[in-house]
């Protein structure tokens, strides 16, 4: 069976802790590791920070909607703002870049991303702003982890 | 939220952080180290991460712009006491090739304190 959540909320940075941790504790019920905890929890802290600070360039105006599905044991998170957009996806993807170097971004959001899910999808247009899709297997790896 | 300690010995600061590492806090944590390593005039620098259960890519960039501060004054960095998720951020970033990993902040201080500064 299905079940989905959704949150929006402003785009400000004291609401990423709440974000990682809603997903987090809707995640719960599939009890997962907790070393998959912690993935999950960085690769939405990454993508909901990338919202803020890239797609609404830390205007506390923009929204940033997430919203979570869990199906046989798999988590698939869309995190999407309307913001001002990735001009190219393969170059944000790259570990190191960052456009905001002044911030100290490390530019490692993606790679983080990437390497913390199972499946990574970046979809992002100058008109419509950015989706950052992922999933993640959380039940059924144990056995795997012995 | 993060909580932030700081205590110099001679010219080692130790940084130890408490709580949850995002960009909401890094800013915070960026001042704080920064006025630390001024005050002290501090060359090098230890962070203690045993009390951060959570880190992502904007803890990274502070650790990395504060790696850039010391050494370029001659100094070295050493963390200590991460978890598994930060550990495996440091792999990611290849952060571990420039920064002294310890298990403990006396493992880290051995290295850097006095009487080890000549070993580099």
């Amino acid at each position: 069976m299905q079940n989905a959540v959704n949150i929006s909320f402003n785009a400000l940075g004291e609401n990423e802790a709440f974000a990682r941790v809603a997903v987090a504790s809707f995640a719960a019920k599939l009890n997962p590791t907790v070393d998959d905890l912690a993935e999950l929890k960085t690769a939405v802290s990454e993508a909901v920070t990338n919202a803020i600070i890239h797609g609404y360039d830390s205007n506390p105006a923009g929204m940033v909607y997430i919203s979570a599905t869990i199906e046989d044991g798999e988590i698939d998170v869309v995190i999407r703002d309307e913001g001002r957009g990735i001009d190219n996806i393969e170059e944000a993807k790259e570990p190191l870049f960052t456009t905001k170097p002044e911030m100290e971004r490390a530019g490692m959001g993606f790679t983080i991303m990437e390497h913390f899910t199972d499946r990574l999808e970046v979809e992002s247009s100058s008109s419509s702003g950015t989706v950052v899709r992922f999933k993640k297997r959380l039940a059924g790896k144990r056995v795997n982890c012995v | 939220m993060v909580t932030m300690k700081a205590e110099a010995q001679g010219k080692v600061l130790i940084i130890r952080l408490t709580g949850e590492l995002d960009h909401y806090y890094s800013e915070q944590v960026k001042e704080f180290t920064e006025q630390q390593i001024d005050e002290n005039q501090s060359q090098h620098l230890i962070w203690n991460l045993s009390g951060l259960p959570f880190m992502d890519s904007s803890g990274l960039g502070v650790i990395l712009g504060r790696y850039r501060q010391v050494n370029e004054m001659g100094g070295s960095v050493s963390v200590c006491g991460l978890n598994t998720q930060v550990k495996r951020l440091f792999q990611l970033s290849g952060l571990f090739k420039i920064m002294y990993i310890d298990q403990t902040e006396q493992e880290a201080l051995d290295r850097l304190g006095e009487s080890s500064c000549k070993m580099r």
